[in-house]
C-alpha cells in the first residue's frame, strides 16, 4: 500500500472529461500560428502590427508617462532643448558668422529646423536604445519586435507637439504670418516619423550584436545634423551639388517645414527624393531588422 | 480528436560560448572577420562554429483541455522548449502548430514598471501578456480583488514590497484566458498561502478545459495539476505518459548513475557562477566510506565540495531532501553562528562542508539530495544550484533495534524517528471485568 501524500489529486481526471472538453472546443481547421525557422524577410507585417495596435498604444503611453518622471522641470524640457540650441545658433551663426537666412529673422528660421530636428534625433537614440533596453522583455514575451522601436519614435511626439506652440510664439513676435501652407506640416510630420522609425529600427537592431552602437550614436547625430540645413539655408550649397546633397533625406523634409511655415515656395524635387529614400530605408531596415530580430532572444 | 498543440520533429541549436561573450563588439567582429582567412590557412575553424543542440527531434501532440507537465534536470531543454512554444526564439529545425490562442507565463510581472502605479502596471501588464483593453477593463476588479490589495492600487510599485510586487504580477497573470497557457515556474511565488491561492486558481483553469503546459521542479504540484508529463533529458524526450509515473521513474532514474558520489571535474561546467562552484557531492557512512546506502539505525554524512573562486562573501551551502513522491523531506543549511565563525571569508580555493544527518530519523526509501550553495548574510542569492545532484538508499536492515521493532510490514510517515514508548499498567483486569468500569474506554 502506498499512502498518498498528496493533496486532491487531479491525475485522476478521466479521458472522457478531456474528450467531452474538446467537443465544447471547436479547434480552428488551420493552425492560428505555425513556427518554424522564418522565411520571411520583411520584419514590417503590418497585419500583425495591427493585431497588437493596443500593446504598441500602451507602450507610448508608458514612455510618455515615465519620461520626465523625478524631474524638475517636466514638459519643459521639450520646449528648452530646441529654444537653448536655437538661442546658441542665433549667437555663432547669426552674430558671428553672419548666415544668410533667406530674409527670415533667424531665430525663427533657426526653431522651424530644429523642432523636426530635435524629435528626430531624440527618437532615434531613444529607439536605438529601446530593444536593448527591453531585454526583460524580448526574453519573456512574444509579440511583433518592431512594435519596440517604433513605440519609443512615437512616443517623441508629445515632445513635438509640446515644442510647437513656442514657435507660433516666435512667428507673432517676427510678425510671420501663417498661411494656408501649414497645413502641409501634417504630410510633414509624417513623412519625419517614418524616417525616424527606419533609422531607430535598423539601429536598434544592430545595438543588440553591437554595443558600439551606444558609444557611436551622439557623434552620428551631431554630424548628421551639420550635413542637414538645420543651421543654414540649402541655398549654401553650391547648385550642383544640390541634387546630391538631397540624397540627406532631412534636407528635403526641413526645406519643407520652412516653406509651409513661411509661405515660401516648396522644393519638390529635394523632397520626393527625400520621399524615395525614407520609404527605402524603411524597407532596408524592416529586412535588416527581420535578419537580426531571429537572435535578439539568444544573444540579447 | 484532433490536437490543439502538434510538435512536430522539433529541433533547436544554439551556438557554445558564455553569455557573457554572446554579444560581440564591433572590433572584435572585424577583427575576426580579418583574422579568418589566417584561420583557414592555419586549418583552425573558428571555434565559435561550434554548436550544441538543446532541443532535439521532439514530437509530441497535446490534445485541447490536457494540462501536461515538463519536466527534467535543469539544462535538459525545458526552458528551450518553452521559448520555442511560446514564440520568443525560432526553432532550427521542424514546425510547431498551434490551434489555439496561446498565453506564456514565462516570468510574473514582465514589463512592470516600477515608477507607475499599480493600476497602470495591470494594464501595461495585461497588454503585454496579450489581453486586450476591453478585457483587462472587465476584469480589473477581479485582478485587484485576488492580489488583495485594494488600498495600494494607486500607489507607485517601486513602494510595494517584494510581496505585494508578486502578488499582483500573478494577479494579472492569473486572469489571462487563452485556449493555451505555457506556465514555467511562477507557482514558486509569495508566501505559502498566496502559493496554495495561485495552485487552486490554476487547477481551476484546467477544469475549465483550457490547455495548460506546466515546466515545475515543484513535483507535488505536478502530480496534482497534471494528467501527463513529458520527460526531457538532454534535449531529448525520453518519457510520455501519466504524470504520476513520469514523475515517479524521473525520480527513481535523476540520480541512478551517480553511486553515492556527484563529481564536477570541469570546473568550467560545474554548476555556479564566478563566486563559487560545486566540484562534489558525496554521501558516507559514518566510518566514511562513500555509499549510496545508508543504515536507517546510523548516522551518515553529505558533503559537499566546492571551489570558492572570490573572497569576501560568506556562504552557506544547503541541502534539501525529497522522497520519490516529491515531498521534501528535510533541508538544512550551514548556518548556525558556529559554523559561519570558522568560515574565513577571505579564503579562495577548495572547501569541503559535511552535514551529518543522525540515524533513526528518516524513513526507509530513496532520498534525492538537492545542493545550493547561497550567501545568506548580504541578501539571500544563490550562487550554485544543482538539483536532484544526488540520490541515496535508506536501507533498515530489519533487525529489531530499529524503529519498526519486531514489525515487519508498511510503515507510514516521511520520518522514522525511533521515538520512546513507555508502558504502565493502570488498571488489573478484575477492575474492568467489574461492573462499575467504563467499558467505552477499557475496549478501547
Amino acid at each position: 500500500m502506498t499512502p498518498t501524500l498528496l493533496p486532491g489529486s487531479l491525475a485522476t481526471r478521466s479521458d472522457q472529461t478531456i474528450m467531452a472538453q474538446a467537443e465544447l472546443q471547436k479547434l480552428p481547421e488551420k493552425p492560428v500560428v505555425t513556427i518554424q525557422a522564418s522565411k520571411s524577410h520583411v520584419a514590417l507585417n503590418l497585419y500583425e502590427l495591427w493585431a497588437h495596435r493596443e500593446l504598441l498604444y500602451f507602450l507610448i503611453w508608458r514612455d510618455v508617462k515615465i519620461r520626465y518622471k523625478q524631474t524638475l522641470l517636466g514638459a519643459a524640457w521639450a520646449i528648452i532643448q530646441p529654444l537653448l540650441t536655437m538661442l546658441i545658433f542665433t549667437l555663432i551663426f547669426s552674430r558671428v558668422a553672419k548666415i544668410d537666412s533667406n530674409g527670415i529673422p533667424y531665430p525663427v528660421f533657426a526653431y522651424a529646423a530644429l523642432l523636426p530636428w530635435t524629435f528626430f534625433a531624440n527618437a532615434i537614440t531613444t529607439s536605438g536604445n529601446s530593444i536593448v533596453g527591453s531585454a526583460h522583455l524580448i526574453t519573456k514575451v512574444y509579440f511583433p519586435r518592431p512594435i519596440i522601436p517604433i513605440a519609443s519614435v512615437c512616443a517623441g511626439l508629445v515632445d513635438l507637439a509640446v515644442a510647437f506652440p513656442m514657435l507660433a510664439v516666435l512667428m507673432l513676435y517676427y510678425h510671420i504670418d501663417i498661411t494656408m501652407g501649414a497645413l502641409f506640416l501634417i504630410p510633414l510630420v509624417l513623412l519625419t516619423i517614418l524616417l525616424a522609425i527606419a533609422v531607430g529600427m535598423w539601429v536598434s537592431a544592430i545595438n543588440v550584436r553591437y554595443r558600439d552602437v551606444k558609444f557611436a550614436m551622439p557623434f552620428a547625430v551631431q554630424i548628421w545634423m551639420y550635413v542637414s540645413p538645420v543651421a543654414y539655408p540649402p541655398s549654401v550649397v553650391p547648385a550642383k551639388w544640390r541634387t546630391i546633397y538631397a540624397l540627406n533625406p532631412f534636407v528635403g523634409i526641413i526645406d519643407g517645414y520652412r516653406a509651409a511655415l513661411f509661405g515660401r515656395a516648396f522644393d519638390w524635387k529635394a523632397l520626393a527624393i527625400s520621399l524615395v529614400v525614407t520609404v527605402g530605408l524603411l524597407a532596408y531596415a524592416s529586412y535588416q531588422f527581420r535578419k537580426m530580430e531571429k537572435g535578439f532572444a539568444d544573444i540579447i | 480528436m484532433k490536437p490543439i498543440i502538434r510538435v512536430m520533429n522539433v529541433g533547436k541549436q544554439y551556438r557554445i560560448g558564455s553569455p557573457q561573450s554572446s554579444y560581440l563588439t564591433l572590433r572584435e567582429s572585424l577583427t575576426s572577420r580579418a583574422a579568418a582567412p589566417f584561420r583557414w590557412l592555419a586549418g583552425k575553424r573558428s571555434s565559435s562554429d561550434e554548436t550544441f543542440w538543446a532541443l532535439q527531434e521532439i514530437s509530441f501532440d497535446v490534445y485541447p483541455g490536457e494540462v501536461v507537465g515538463i519536466i527534467g534536470r535543469n539544462g535538459a531543454g525545458k526552458s528551450t522548449l518553452l521559448k520555442l512554444l511560446s514564440r520568443i526564439t525560432e526553432p532550427t529545425t521542424g514546425k510547431i502548430e498551434l490551434y489555439g490562442r496561446i498565453g506564456s507565463l514565462l516570468e510574473v510581472g514582465t514589463g512592470f514598471h516600477p515608477e507607475l502605479s499599480g493600476r497602470e502596471n495591470i494594464y501595461l501588464n495585461g497588454a503585454i501578456l496579450g489581453m486586450t483593453r476591453a478585457e483587462i477593463a472587465e476584469k480589473f476588479d477581479e485582478i485587484v480583488a485576488f492580489a488583495e490589495m485594494e488600498k495600494f492600487v494607486d500607489t507607485p510599485v517601486k513602494h510595494y514590497s517584494s510581496g505585494m510586487y508578486l502578488r499582483l504580477a500573478f494577479a494579472v497573470a492569473a486572469h489571462l484566458e487563452p485556449e493555451i497557457l505555457i506556465v514555467d515556474e511562477v507557482l514558486a511565488v509569495g508566501d505559502v498561502r498566496f502559493q496554495r491561492k495561485c495552485l487552486d486558481k490554476m487547477e481551476g483553469v484546467s477544469k475549465e478545459g483550457r490547455t495548460v503546459l506546466f515546466v515545475s521542479h515543484n513535483m507535488p504540484a505536478v502530480t496534482r495539476l497534471c494528467q501527463r508529463a513529458i520527460l526531457l533529458d538532454h534535449g531529448k524526450l525520453v518519457d510520455d505518459d501519466s504524470a504520476p509515473r513520469v514523475v515517479s521513474s524521473y525520480l527513481s532514474s535523476a540520480a541512478a548513475d551517480s553511486a553515492g558520489v556527484r563529481e564536477w571535474p570541469d570546473l568550467a561546467r560545474s554548476p555556479g557562477d564566478e563566486v563559487v562552484r560545486l566540484r562534489a557531492v558525496r554521501v558516507r557512512s559514518e566510518e566514511g566510506t562513500i555509499t549510496e546506502a545508508v543504515d536507517i539505525r546510523k548516522p551518515f554524512l553529505i558533503e559537499i565540495e566546492y571551489d570558492i573562486l572570490r573572497p569576501g562573501k560568506r556562504l552557506s551551502p544547503v541541502i534539501i531532501c525529497n522522497n520519490d513522491e516529491g515531498i521534501c523531506v528535510f533541508s538544512s543549511g550551514g548556518t548556525s553562528p558556529d559554523f559561519l565563525e570558522i568560515q574565513d571569508v577571505g579564503y579562495t580555493g577548495r572547501s569541503v562542508s559535511t552535514c551529518r544527518i543522525p540515524g533513526d530519523l528518516l524513513t526507509e526509501g530513496a532520498l534525492t539530495v538537492t545542493v545550493s550553495i547561497n550567501t545568506i548574510m548580504d541578501g539571500n542569492f544563490t550562487h550554485a544550484l544543482e538539483r536532484d545532484a544526488l540520490r541515496f538508499q535508506v536501507v533498515d536492515s530489519l533487525n529489531e533495534n530499529s524503529a519498526r521493532g519486531l514489525y515487519g510490514g508498511p510503515m507510514l510517515g516521511v520520518v522514522r524517528p525511533l521515538l520512546t514508548w513507555t508502558n504502565k499498567p493502570t488498571r488489573t483486569s478484575s477492575d474492568f471485568l467489574s461492573p462499575s468500569a467504563d467499558s467505552g474506554t477499557a475496549a478501547r
